[in-house]
Order: structure tokens, then sequence, then C-alpha cells
């Protein structure tokens, strides 16, 4: 079997699972409990914690663990709208962004929230000046991806943080799901004042979230209960999941170079081999994250390409892998000006460090056969 | 990279009389101590300085360890070079143009302290100052508030130019006035009369009563922390003392006089100290007491507490505001750790009214009438853990669980 679906989840490292394991079967007690077990436990999520703040070179804030990237977006963005709504009530995003932040400002727009969803180039990528002007004195978040789940584009993070602190008064929140410990981010140096991450988008467990907090930001809380993760998430913390995402996020971090090297190897092996098949089209365009590669079939249904794609024993996707059961076009593809037919047709590949040249060799060929057998049939399925 | 060297200089203080040596050999070990983790560092010491040979290593990381150390007035990162005009002029071009934020206005101060050198100060000032001038565009000569003012020593075995003069934390050099013992509550003033009494020179050794299981183990942990904290300052070893507090602490709460138990309470404690510090050789007790600022720390309690030791009482925070206390904790970075919510012995079972005017003679009297009470004391001082930390040793968090499951 290939997998090809990097971007929806990643097989853990053996070490992730190793550790997840002992640390699950020996240090069962709740972090919260007075003990010494307790406290063992505890000191595991704050050992977490300051690997995380060494290898991510943040100082002036901390990190809290999560229940995944869908839950840190949820608590970044409503805790931020409703600590500050007195400030203001208007908040910046894009049309690109994954659906936990999407519907998170959809669920504010009915609050009495005004959301403004900035538009792309045909490119997929946010204009930063075009973000500036959108700014109002009402405004009090800004929240951009830093790498598109479905295309793969990469926003210009580092430029909105820098423009962003002229407007001190706005909280600048970055979904990394996609990018952290992938591509380089300078928290602290760009300006960002909330960063969420993802333990198994990067060979770590299901279940744990990552949320970079700047010191001194309120966050008006999501769930009720005890003041576990400095009061922002209730909740008996996930001990073995979080100490092996932390472990996740550090060899991520230690091979991060290598990787990068032969990410790009592999994509430009994809894109000579799509650049021979004339009937998929290329979605976004540089800069560009490094593992994934986005195309069209204008006029087939990607269902019908990813399951013969499975027939050969790949596994890709249609979009994002959270949107992905219902029918309707991308709303990411519409954004970028892709026609109906286009937007309806997405096939994403994306790989990690487990894959090599003959992989992509074998997704070629097998490319190449499915269209070839699906030529006759273009535009014949409704 | 730019710097090749960090100069550390003593000021006057130092190179007063025959106590000169022992002060620049202590200096020595200090810095040494506290640099342990570069290799290939060198030293070279001259009159009150000393010149810390940097091999390659980058200047800021070393600039920040060195200026924590005490006995230290100034110092700055420099580029030495060979005393020959053209080389001068080369580097203090180049280091005119590293400035971080352009400056507008300089002036060059140079000192000849080697005579065989064939042009004057002043002379130097002029040729030095005019070879940059000419050759960065903009820059004017200030000669009264310039915004960098670029030095150029002139010694025997080099010439040092520089421009960045930074402040350091002053005092004498660590253990350079004997022993003392720290009574190291956890609270925000005891690590602050610490870093104070080290400051002067003292070598500490830190005392801290637990009353388990009335007070947790995180508390203990807490006061490790501070521990930690204050030998990083010393850049050597400190040894933190734990006294186990729980039987006298309780059975001073059956005395049935509530609003003398602080009294009683602080009394045991300066008669353990005082034991510890025979024990260890050391010659006074130094305590966060700030005068007026709870019920033990007035004049009339100082007294009644005071007269149950015979070593001397350093008392660092005596005559400050408990803000100015705050500021230099926050300064030193005890503060975060101090205000960590673990309870510590001094502040359980604290009465409602606690005397401010207690009666020496009704404490002694009570006392008296402890069954045991001197057997407890020697009961707590032989049963008192000594732990040797330092600041290299990473704090439990670091620590906790498998390194491979990280």
């Amino acid at each position: 079997m290939l997998y090809f679906d990097h971007s929806a989840s990643t097989p853990p490292y053996n070490e992730v699972v190793q550790t997840m394991m002992e640390v699950m079967k020996s240090q069962y007690a709740n972090p919260s409990s007075l003990h010494r077990f307790g406290m063992e436990s505890d000191k595991l999520i704050e050992r977490s914690r300051a690997l995380l703040a060494d290898r991510m070179q943040t100082n002036k804030g901390s990190w809290v663990f999560t229940s995944g990237g869908t839950e840190s977006n949820n608590i970044a963005i409503k805790g931020v709208a409703r600590q500050y709504a007195s400030r203001g009530k208007h908040l910046i995003t894009s049309q690109i962004e994954h659906a936990s932040v999407y519907e998170a400002f959809a669920q504010l727009e009915t609050e009495g929230y005004r959301v403004t969803y900035l538009p792309v180039s045909k490119t997929g990528h946010i204009d930063v000046e075009q973000l500036e002007s959108a700014i109002t004195d009402e405004t009090i978040l800004v929240s951009i991806m830093h790498v598109n789940n479905e295309i793969g584009t990469v926003q210009p993070i580092e430029a909105i943080g820098r423009m962003l602190k002229r407007h001190p008064k706005i909280r600048f929140h970055v979904d990394a799901v996609q990018s952290l410990g992938k591509l380089p981010i300078a928290i602290e140096e760009w300006g960002i004042d909330l960063l969420t991450g993802s333990a198994h988008k990067l060979r770590g467990p299901k279940g744990v979230g990552y949320l970079y907090v700047r010191e001194g930001l309120t966050l008006y809380p999501l769930v009720s209960g005890g003041s576990h993760e400095g009061g922002l998430r209730a909740g008996t913390p996930n001990v073995p999941g979080i100490v092996a995402s932390a472990k996740a996020l550090r060899m991520s971090l230690d091979k991060r170079e290598q990787w990068l090297i032969k990410m790009q190897q592999l994509r430009n092996q994809l894109l000579a081999i799509l650049g021979e098949i004339k009937e998929l089209k290329l979605n976004g365009a540089e800069p560009l994250a490094p593992h994934i590669v986005h195309f069209s079939y204008p006029g087939m249904k990607p269902e019908v390409v990813i399951h013969m794609l499975e027939q050969h024993g790949i596994m890709a996707s249609t979009k994002s892998a959270c949107s992905s059961k219902d029918d309707k076009p991308s709303r990411v593809l519409l954004a970028i000006g892709a026609s109906h037919e286009q937007a309806s047709g997405g096939i994403r590949i994306s790989f990690g460090d487990e894959h090599e040249e003959r992989d992509i060799t074998a997704l070629g060929a097998a490319l190449h056969k499915i269209v070839a057998q699906l030529k006759p049939l273009e535009r014949r399925l409704t | 990279m730019l710097y090749d060297q960090v100069v550390l200089r003593y000021g006057d203080l130092m190179v007063k009389g025959r106590n000169r040596n022992r002060f620049e050999k202590r200096m020595l070990d200090q810095v040494k101590q506290a640099l342990l983790a570069y290799e290939n560092i060198t030293f070279f010491k001259s009159f009150g300085r000393l010149y810390v040979k940097l091999n390659g290593h980058p200047h800021e990381p070393i600039v920040d360890r060195l200026k924590d150390l005490f006995g230290i007035v100034s110092l700055s990162p420099v580029i030495s070079t060979e005393p020959d005009l053209e080389k001068i002029r080369e580097v203090a071009l180049a280091l005119m143009q590293s400035v971080p934020v352009k400056p507008a206005t300089f002036k060059v101060s140079a000192k000849r302290a080697w005579k065989p050198f064939p042009h004057t100060s002043q002379e130097m000032n002029h040729l030095v100052g005019g070879h940059v001038l000419r050759a960065i565009e903009d820059l004017k000569v200030n000669v009264n508030h310039p915004d960098v003012e670029l030095r150029v020593d002139i010694q025997e075995e080099a010439t040092y130019v520089f421009y960045e003069v930074i402040p350091g934390a002053g005092g004498f050099p660590f253990a350079s006035n004997g022993k003392a013992m720290l009574l190291l509550s956890g609270g925000i003033d005891s690590p602050v009369a610490g870093w104070l009494a080290l400051r002067k020179g003292l070598e500490i050794e830190a005392v801290h009563f637990h009353s388990y299981p009335f007070t947790s183990e995180q508390a203990k942990d807490k006061v490790i922390e501070l521990a930690k904290r204050l030998s990083y300052f010393s850049g050597e070893p400190i040894k933190l003392h734990l006294v186990p507090f729980t039987e006298i602490q309780t059975t001073l709460v059956q005395a049935k006089s509530d609003n003398l138990i602080i009294t009683l309470m602080r009394r045991a404690m300066m008669r353990i100290t005082e034991q510890l510090a025979e024990r260890n050789k050391a010659f006074g007790i130094v305590t966060g007491e700030s005068l007026g600022q709870v019920a033990s720390q007035t004049l009339p309690s100082m007294n009644v507490i005071g007269r149950s030791a015979q070593l001397p009482q350093l008392k660092p925070l005596i005559m400050m505001d408990k803000h100015e206390i705050i500021r230099l904790a926050e300064r030193i970075g005890t503060f975060e750790t101090s205000i960590l919510p673990y309870e510590d012995c001094c502040t359980l079972f604290l009465p409602k009214s606690p005397s401010t005017n207690p009666n020496l003679r009704i404490v002694e009297k009570i006392e008296s009438l402890i069954p045991n009470y001197t057997e407890l004391l020697a009961a707590a001082v032989e049963g008192t853990e000594e732990l040797l930390l330092t600041p290299v040793v990473q704090t439990t968090v670091h620590t906790a669980g498998e390194d491979s499951w990280f």
C-alpha cells in the first residue's frame, strides 16, 4: 500500500508509539492529584511544555495541550472574540481556511460579530495590503492559516505579522496544522499571538493539539470545569498523548531539514509526471508546501479517481478529509477562481518521509493508466 | 564574528591593599566556574581587569552570564588587535559599521597606557576618528553627547577596540567575605536577602524548614528551585539544608499560647540554624526580615527572636519597602517561583492576632515548660537532609519521567 494522505494524518514514529505505550502503562495517575504519583504525571506535562518552548524558541508565551487542531482553533478564535468583544466585534479571516476556523467564524457571525472573509488570488495567496485595508477600528482578531490543507499554498505569515505590529489592538492567530514541524516558523519574531498545531499531522498520536498563547493574552474558555492547562482547557489531560506529542514534534524538528530536501525531490518528480498528463490540471502556485500536490481532473468525479487509485493500492484524498463526505465543490478551489467543474474534481496527494522515488514512479504509472481508462468517459458521469 | 574577547573590570574597590591578590584569584575561579560549559575559553589577568578570550564562541551568551556575576563593575566585548595604526583603524571602522542602530554621531576616546606606542592618546583620537569619518557617510563627531563612544585602549599586550560598556552586578566576588546560613522560606523576601548576601561576597548555605504532611512536596520543590537560582549567581553549588520541623511545630502549637506561636517557632528555627552553622563553619545568619512587615518583624519581636541565637544576624532587607524587594526579586528571577501558591511552614497555624510585642520572660517560661525541648531541636538537626544544588542540574521539570520518552 502507498499512503499518500499525509495532510489528513501521518503514520506515527515507532518511538512515539513506544513512548505512548510506556507512559500510558506506568503514569496513569491524574496529574491534578496531590500525591507524588499524580505530581509525577503533572511534571511530565510540564516537561513536554518546556520541550516545546525550547524547540520552538518561545519564551514570551506558553503552550497549551488540547484535544487536537480543531479544538485549538476554536479556543483561540472564540476565546479572543469573546474575551475582547468590548474592544470591537470585527474579525478577519480568509476564504480558504480549514473548516474548524471557517465554521468557528460562522458561529461567531450568528452571535453578532462581523467577519471579513478575505479572498485569495488565483495562485491561492492572501494579499497583505488588502488585509491591511480590511482592518477597521473595531477589528480585534486576524486568523490566517500558514499552509492550506487542500492545495498547499503557503501564506505570507511573516509579512502579515510584521504589518499587524502596527495595529497593537489586533490579535493574530495562525492555523499552522499543516506546517508545524515542517516549515520554519519564528512565532515570536513574526508577532504571532496564537498558533495552532496538531500532533497527528507530524507523526504524533491523534487526540492532541498544540496551542501557543502569547503571554498576557486572556482567552475566554470554551469548556467549563477544573483549572487544567492554565484554566484554558478543563478536563483531565491526556498524559501519554501529550508526552508522545512533544516527542513527535521534537523528532520532526530534528529531521526537518532532510525532510524538506526529500519532499522537494519527490514533489518535482510528481510535477514532471503530471506535466505529461494533460487531462490533469495543477492547482495553486508557489509558494507551496513541499509535501502537498493538488490537481483536478475536469470532467471527472474525483471519487472515481480515488477509487481507481485504491485499486492500485494507492491512498489519496479528494479535498480536506474533514469535509470530503459532502459533494459540494471545494470552497478553497472556488476561492482561487477555479471553474465549478474543476472545483468539483480535486485530488490531493500528500506524502512524507517514508516515501521514495519508486513510490512516486508507481503513482505516476497508475495515474497514466487511470486517465487512459477514464478518457472515453469524461463528462459522462453526473 | 567581530569580538574576540570580553574584558571584565573590577573597579578600584578590588585593587586596593593587600587583598588584591586574593580578590583577583577568587574572581578568576568564579569566572572559570561560570563558563565551564564553554570549551577553549582562556583568560588573561591584568591590573584590575580580566580578559576572557572567546576563541570563536559568540560573545552574547557569555556577556549575559558574566554580567550576573558579583565583583564585576562593568564589562565590554572587545576586539583585540596589534598596536599598529593601520590595523587599529581597520578594526575601528569595522566595529563602527557593525553598530546595529546606525549612529548619527560618535567620538573616539583613545587611551595610550603603553607608552612606547608612537602616537599619543590625543593624536589617536584624530587618526582613528578621521579614518572612520571619511569612510562612513552622514556620520558626525559630537564630543559631548555622542551616540557612540568608540574606545581604543592601547595596552602592552594588545590594543582593544570597543564601544559597549555594560554595567556588572557589582559587589564582591563569591565567598571573599566568609560564610553564613540563609533562612530560605520560599517567599519573596528570603531569596532576595540571599542574593544581596551573595553580592557582598558571602558564601551561603540555605536552611529550609518543612512540616510535611502539613506542607507539601511542591513547597520543597519550590525552595530547591530558588536555591538553584541563587547558585546561578555565585556560579558555585549551593548547599540546602532541609530541616524536619513537624514535631517541633506541632508541639509548639499545643503549648496553648497562640499569640506567641510565631515567636516560639522563629526562636526554635534560629537555634537549629545556629547548630547547623556551627557544624558547617558559618559565622552568621542571613534572614529576609524587613522592619514592620509582619508581626514577627517588629523591633520588639526581633529582639525576643534574636536573643535565641548568638551569631550575628544579617538582615539585608531590613529598611526596604515591599515594592523595592519585589522589584529586586523580579530582576533576579525569583519572583515567579516565590509566588507559587504552596504553603510553607511559616504560614501554618497562624494565630488570629500574633503578638507584635512579645514578652521575653513569658516566652522563655513557655519554652522551659516544653518537655524535651532541647531534644526536639537536636532531633531536627540530626534529621536534616542536605542537598548540594547547582544551576547546571536541570529543574525537576526537565528531569521528569524517562529521558527516552522525550
